[in-house]
C-alpha cells in the first residue's frame, strides 16, 4: 500500500521517438488508476516504466517514499498482470504462485499459507495442481491474479488483463477484479484501451493520447467535462456529438439556432454535445434528419445528420422512433465548448 | 494410417456383397517405391548379420548366403570380451563403454554449451551479439575435417591425448545447438521474462527454473540428433587415441579387419556382429526419445 507519483517522466527511444512526453501525476494510497487510450498513445509503456522493464528517460518516479528509477523490478515491491497472463507453463497452477514468494526466501510453510489463502480468495483450489495448459482463459486470468496478490505487493499493476477473454467474461472479471482491489486495498494502476472498462473500473482515469496527457479527473469528469475533443471523442460509446458552431453575444449558434448559452466566448467554436442531451421535443429548435435507427434493447441510437454534420442521439425505449425529420432539443447546460482549433476545452 | 481404416472397414460392413476396394496402379506404384526402399536399407543389414554366425572361413569361401549359421554365440563372446590388439584392452565391451562416453559426453556438451551461447546472445543486450551469432554460425563453414591439424595440435600440446577430454571438448562447440536454442528462445514470449523479473528471478533463476524445462523437448531433439552425430565419429577419435584402451566402436572394428598377418583370415564374423552392436544404441536413442524429437522440432505454442 502507498502512494505513487510520477514527476515529468519521460520516455525517448533509442531510434529518437518520444513515446512518453513529460507526464506528471500522483496517485493516492488505494486508489484504482486506469490509464486509457488509443493504441501506440503511450500508455503501456508509462505502466512499463512504472514496473521497471523500461528505463526513465528523464523524470523521478517515488513508490511510497523511495525514489525507484534505477530499482529493479524485483524490488519495488509491485506486481504486475499481463495481457497474455505470462503464467509459466511447465509449473503447476500452485508452483506459478508460489514462485515469486520461493525467490524472496519465504519460508515454505509460510508459502503454503499464502498460496492457499489466495486460491481461497479467487476459487482456484481445485485448479491448484493443474499447468496452465489445463485450464479455461478466465481461469489462467485468475492465476496470473493469484501470482499478483500473494506477493503482498504496495503496487497492482494491470496491462490490458482483460483483452483476451470474450465479452461476457470480461464484464464478470471486471467486476472481479474491482471487487478484489477494494478488498485489498492495494494501489493500483491499470492501463486498457477499452473505455468501459475504463468507466466502469477506475477511481481516477487519466487519458492519454500520442504520449501526451490529455484528462486526468474521475470517471464522471471526464465523461460530462472532456478536458478536449480527444477525450470527447474517445470516452463513451456513442462519442460525443461535435459540430462547428458561432459563438457570439453570450449563446452559441449553430446555424441559426441558439442551442446554449455561453460565456466570455466569441467566433467560432467546437460544440460537444452527448448523445443522450438531445431530446426529441415537437418545439425544440433542431431539425435532425434520422436515417439509421440502431435497435439495442433498452434504448436505441439514431444516427442523422443535420446541415454537414453527422450526430447521434440516444433515446429510451419508451420513445417512439421514426426515420426521418425530428425536431429535438439540447439538455440545458450539458453542452462542452471546445476551442475549434486547439481542441481545448473552453 | 487412421485415413485409411474408414476405406477398409467400409466393405466389411457391406460384406456379402462384392464391394472390394478397387486396387489402383498407383497404389501398387507407391507401395513398391516402399518396399524397394525399405529393401535397400534392411538387406545390408541382413547381409552382415548372416554373417556374423557362420565361421569367417565360410565368408571368405562363399560369401553372404541364405544359410544362418551356428556361430552367433562364439562371435559374440569374441565380440564383446575379447581383444584384439596387443594390450588386451579393446574388448569390444570396453569399445562400447568409450563409445558411449563419447556420444553422451559430445551430445550433453554440445547441447550445454549451445544453450548457453545461445542464452547469453537472445536475451542479454549485448553489443554485438547479432555479430557474435553470425560468427559462431559461419562455423558451420569450417567442419572438424578442415581444422584437423591445428585442432590436433593444440590438444597435443594440452597433453590431452588419448584422454576422453581430449576426444570430446574440441568437438562440442556447436553451431547448430546454438542457432536452434537461438530460435527457440526467441519464441519464448517476452512477458514471460518480465514476469519472471518481477518475480524476482535472477539470469541464472531464470535460466534454470523457466528456461531449462521449457526448452525439454528441443533438448531431447538435439540430444538425439548429436548423440547420434557423436556416436558415428570416425576420424576425430583415430586421430586422438592411440591407445588400445581408447578405441571407440566404430574406429575399432576397422581393426580387426586389418589383422591380416600370414595366413590368418580376418575376423569378418566378430566384425559384422559388433558393427551390429554399434548401431543398435543410436536406434535405441531415437526410439526413446521420438516422441519429443517430434514436438521439439515441431511444436511452436508456448
Amino acid at each position: 500500500m502507498a502512494q505513487v507519483s510520477l514527476n515529468n517522466i519521460r520516455k525517448v527511444y533509442p531510434n529518437g521517438v518520444e513515446a512518453v512526453t513529460p507526464s506528471s501525476f500522483h496517485i493516492q494510497d488505494g486508489e484504482f488508476v486506469v490509464l486509457v487510450g488509443p493504441s501506440g498513445c503511450g500508455k503501456s509503456t508509462l505502466l512499463r516504466m512504472i514496473a521497471g522493464l523500461e528505463d526513465i528517460t528523464d523524470g523521478t518516479l517515488k513508490i511510497g517514499e523511495r525514489e525507484v528509477n534505477d530499482t529493479d523490478p524485483a524490488h519495488r515491491d509491485i506486481a504486475m498482470v499481463f495481457q497474455n497472463y505470462a503464467l509459466y507453463p511447465h509449473m503447476t497452477v500452485r508452483k506459478n504462485i508460489a514462485y515469486g514468494l520461493k525467490n524472496r526466501k519465504t519460508p515454505a510453510d509460510e508459502i503454503a499459507r499464502k498460496v492457499a489463502e489466495a486460491s481461497a480468495l479467487l476459487n482456484l483450489d481445485e485448479y491448484l495442481d493443474r499447468k496452465p495448459s489445463q485450464l479455461s482463459g478466465g481461469q489462467r486470468q485468475r492465476v496470473a491474479m493469484g501470482r499478483a496478490i500473494v506477493r503482498d505487493p504496495a503496487l497492482f499493476l494491470f496491462d490490458e488483463p482483460l483483452s483476451n477473454l470474450d465479452a461476457k467474461l470480461r464484464n464478470q472479471m471486471r467486476i472481479e477484479i474491482k471487487a478484489l482491489q477494494r478488498r485489498l486495498g492495494v494501489t493500483s494502476i491499470y492501463v486498457t484501451h477499452d473505455q468501459v472498462e475504463a468507466m466502469t473500473m477506475a477511481d481516477r482515469i487519466i487519458v492519454m493520447n500520442a504520449g501526451k496527457i490529455e484528462q486526468i479527473g474521475t470517471p464522471e469528469e471526464v465523461y460530462h467535462r472532456p478536458a478536449s475533443t480527444f477525450v470527447a471523442s474517445f470516452m463513451g460509446a456513442p462519442p460525443m456529438n461535435l459540430l462547428s458552431a458561432q459563438a457570439r453575444d453570450g449563446s452559441v449558434h449553430y446555424g441559426d439556432t441558439v442551442v446554449t448559452g455561453c460565456n466570455g466566448t466569441e467566433g467560432q467554436v467546437t460544440l460537444g454535445i452527448r448523445p443522450e442531451d438531445i431530446l426529441p421535443d415537437d418545439n425544440g429548435p433542431l431539425a435532425i434528419h434520422v436515417d439509421i435507427i440502431e435497435e439495442l434493447g433498452a434504448h436505441r441510437l439514431l444516427h442523422g445528420s443535420i446541415g454537414d454534420d453527422r450526430l447521434t442521439m440516444h433515446v429510451g425505449k419508451d420513445t417512439p422512433v421514426s426515420t426521418g425529420p425530428v425536431s429535438v432539443s439540447v439538455k440545458p447546460g450539458a453542452a462542452s465548448l471546445f476551442h475549434h482549433q486547439t481542441g481545448q476545452r473552453l | 494410417m487412421s485415413d485409411t481404416t474408414p476405406a477398409a472397414l467400409a466393405p466389411a460392413a457391406t460384406a456379402g456383397t462384392r464391394k472390394r476396394r478397387r486396387i489402383r496402379a498407383s497404389d501398387i506404384f507407391d507401395h513398391a517405391v516402399l518396399i524397394a526402399g525399405s529393401a535397400l536399407m534392411l538387406i545390408p543389414l541382413l547381409m552382415v548379420f548372416q554373417m556374423a554366425t557362420v565361421p569367417d572361413v565360410e565368408v571368405i569361401k562363399t560369401g553372404p548366403t541364405f544359410t544362418i549359421g551356428d556361430q552367433l554365440d562364439d562371435n559374440f563372446n569374441k565380440a564383446m570380451f575379447q581383444a584384439s590388439g596387443f594390450s588386451g584392452e579393446n574388448t569390444g565391451s570396453r569399445m562400447l563403454l568409450n563409445s558411449f562416453i563419447l556420444g553422451i559426453g559430445f551430445a550433453v556438451g554440445k547441447i550445454v554449451i549451445g544453450m548457453m551461447a545461445a542464452y547469453a546472445i537472445v536475451y542479454f543486450r549485448l553489443r554485438f551479439a547479432t555479430l557474435a551469432f553470425w560468427v559462431i554460425f559461419t562455423t558451420l563453414l569450417l567442419p572438424l575435417e578442415v581444422r584437423i591439424l591445428p585442432s590436433y595440435e593444440v590438444v597435443q600440446k594440452l597433453g590431452m591425448l588419448n584422454t576422453y577430454q581430449g576426444l570430446i571438448i574440441p568437438l562440442i562447440a556447436s553451431a547448430t545447438a546454438t542457432f536452434f536454442f537461438r530460435q527457440y528462445f526467441r519464441s519464448i514470449p517476452e512477458e514471460l521474462v518480465e514476469a519472471a523479473r518481477i518475480d524476482g528471478a535472477g539470469p541464472v533463476k531464470f535460466f534454470i527454473d523457466i528456461l531449462v524445462p521449457l526448452s525439454r523437448t528441443m533438448i531431447a531433439a538435439m540430444f538425439i540428433i548429436m548423440f547420434v552425430y557423436g556416436w558415428n565419429q570416425y576420424l576425430w577419435p583415430t586421430m586422438i587415441t592411440t591407445e588400445e584402451d581408447m578405441f571407440t566402436l566404430v574406429r575399432g572394428i576397422k581393426q580387426i579387419t586389418q589383422v591380416m598377418e600370414g595366413n590368418r583370415i580376418p575376423e569378418y564374423g566378430r566384425a559384422n556382429l559388433l558393427a551390429i552392436i554399434a548401431i543398435i544404441p543410436p536406434v535405441f536413442v531415437v526410439i526413446f526419445f521420438q516422441s519429443w524429437f517430434v514436438k521439439g522440432l515441431m511444436e511452436s505454442d508456448k
